[in-house]
């Protein structure tokens, strides 16, 4: 198996060697090894149930929160390994931050939404925040719906304008990986094609993930695709090549179709 | 394709489409047989079907392209599929340029056939091309139909004959034309017929090509043989 498709002068962000993930008994990830490009794009795709969420989910270690999940294996960054690293968990999800499914605004304004999680990593003074708030939203696209509202509720946003609220949240603590779990899955086309178009900016500074079950989203705007099959990497490659012709018969049968 | 999609919907647009070239496939070569048939037998009334048949190839051109679009646009097809359909849309494309070759040889026919001097000619020298160049086209459809890489090689390495048969012609011709100069015209309209039939040679190779890339996803054109065959193993 492939673990670094990497060829045109492109260095590693992050090194996955080995990985196994178990909810319970339950092994959800097998011996997975990739290499995740750095400021680049990469997807993940795969049928349901076939590990991608969960292994995006290892690499900031959100299966902390939930009694029973445990991760053995390497996730490299920076030289150390995040699944055993002492560091503090938020520090590790303030470096690499995460967008879920759903748009998850906090019930505060636009304003605060985007200052929270700066003023737990950062004490800035007031015009340095207002900086920081218009320098994130204007990286999500943002800025030029709300500039006028921000002292809205973040709520009252449209659920494009929340999940690219969501993507300002998460860029505002500067992270150097952003981990995007379906985040268009519940939006309608147009908000889908503001995200696309985003996480093609977005890849100019940040090392992208992305998780999603629309093949097609992840052929428009990833450099590189992993599909996964029931906890196994069945084949990484560039994304291209992979869309036009697999190396696996088992990745052909899934991005043609044929799956079943 | 032996497995079907989940959707059998896509399946049957996919087989209609490629039921859709066969059928184009086989009016183009029923078109040059008679074309041959015109030019062996001087035939005037059997050229005059060849160049009625034309829009007819011309019209199911069209409508496989338009088929082709509408899958496109529908399914957004990637590997196997997309590259099935490139293949389908450029197979057309050649197979429609066969028939304007088989119109041509026809149209060459009755220009001869209206300057009195078919006796004169060479024409039965011609055969032997016209008869490999028919058989390779449809060689081509049935590899295409089946799509058998090894019969799309063989068919590549055939069309070599074809050309070397329309360079010994153009060398019989041209002593033709030095011996009897009244012969000229009527020569140049028979060089225009050598010339269509090795372009249907061509067409046929190219067929052939795009059966590689289906299969392989290699893009052989241009290649030379020993590269294509290593990329059929």
């Amino acid at each position: 198996m492939q673990t670094t498709p990497l060829a045109r002068n492109e260095t590693v962000k992050m090194s996955v060697r080995d990985l196994n993930f178990y909810y319970g008994k339950f092994h959800a990830i097998k011996n997975v090894s990739l290499d995740i490009p750095e400021k680049k794009v990469t997807a993940f795709i795969g049928p349901s149930g076939c590990g991608k969420s969960t292994l995006l989910r290892t690499f900031n270690r959100m299966y902390e929160l939930y009694p029973d999940q445990r991760a053995e294996g390497q996730v490299m960054m920076g030289g150390e390994n995040m699944i055993t690293s002492k560091e503090d968990v938020s520090l590790i999800r303030a470096r690499i931050g995460m967008v879920f499914q759903k748009p998850t605004p906090f019930p505060m304004s636009i304003y605060d939404n985007i200052a929270y999680g700066v003023k737990l990593f950062e004490s800035l003074n007031a015009s340095d925040m207002d900086e920081r708030v218009e320098w994130a939203l204007g990286k999500a696209a943002l800025w030029n719906e709300v500039k006028d509202k921000l002292n809205q509720n973040g709520a009252s946003l449209s659920g494009g304008q929340q999940q690219r609220l969501c993507i300002a949240r998460g860029i505002a603590i500067k992270p150097e990986v952003l981990l995007l779990d379906e985040p268009c899955s519940a939006l309608d086309p147009l908000s889908t094609a503001k995200i696309e178009e985003l996480i093609a900016e977005l890849k100019e500074d940040y090392t992208v993930v992305i998780v999603t079950h629309n093949m097609q989203q992840a052929a428009r705007c990833s450099d590189y695709t992993a599909y996964m099959y029931l906890g196994d990497l069945i084949e990484f490659g560039a994304t291209e090549d992979l869309f036009f012709k697999p190396k696996r018969k088992e990745t052909e049968d899934y991005i043609t179709g044929r799956f079943g | 394709m032996p497995e079907k999609h989940l959707s059998t919907q896509f399946d049957s647009e996919l087989n209609t489409v490629s039921s859709r070239v066969m059928e184009l496939g086989g009016l183009v070569e029923s078109q040059i047989r008679h074309a041959i048939y015109a030019l062996s037998q001087f035939s005037a009334e059997t050229a005059n079907q060849v160049i009625e048949t034309e829009a007819q190839v011309n019209a199911m051109e069209i409508d496989i392209d338009r088929d082709l679009s509408s899958i496109i646009a529908r399914r957004q097809p990637t590997a196997r599929d997309l590259r099935l359909l490139i293949a389908i849309s450029k197979t057309t494309a050649n197979l429609e340029r066969a028939g304007d070759e088989a119109e041509k040889i026809a149209r060459m026919v009755k220009s001869i056939i209206e300057s009195g001097s078919s006796r004169a000619l060479p024409a039965s020298e011609l055969n032997v091309a016209a008869e490999l160049a028919s058989a390779l086209l449809r060689k081509a459809l049935d590899a295409f139909a089946r799509l058998d890489t090894a019969a799309a090689v063989s068919i590549l390495k055939e069309d070599d004959l074809i050309d070397k048969e329309f360079d010994g012609f153009v060398r019989k011709l041209i002593t033709y034309m030095m011996e009897d100069p009244r012969t000229i015209s009527p020569s140049l309209d028979l060089l225009f017929v050598a010339k269509a039939i090795e372009r249907v040679g061509d067409h046929a190779k190219n067929i052939a090509e795009f059966i590689i890339y289906i299969v392989k996803g290699a893009d052989v054109r241009h290649s030379p043989m020993d590269q294509i065959e290593s990329a059929v193993k």
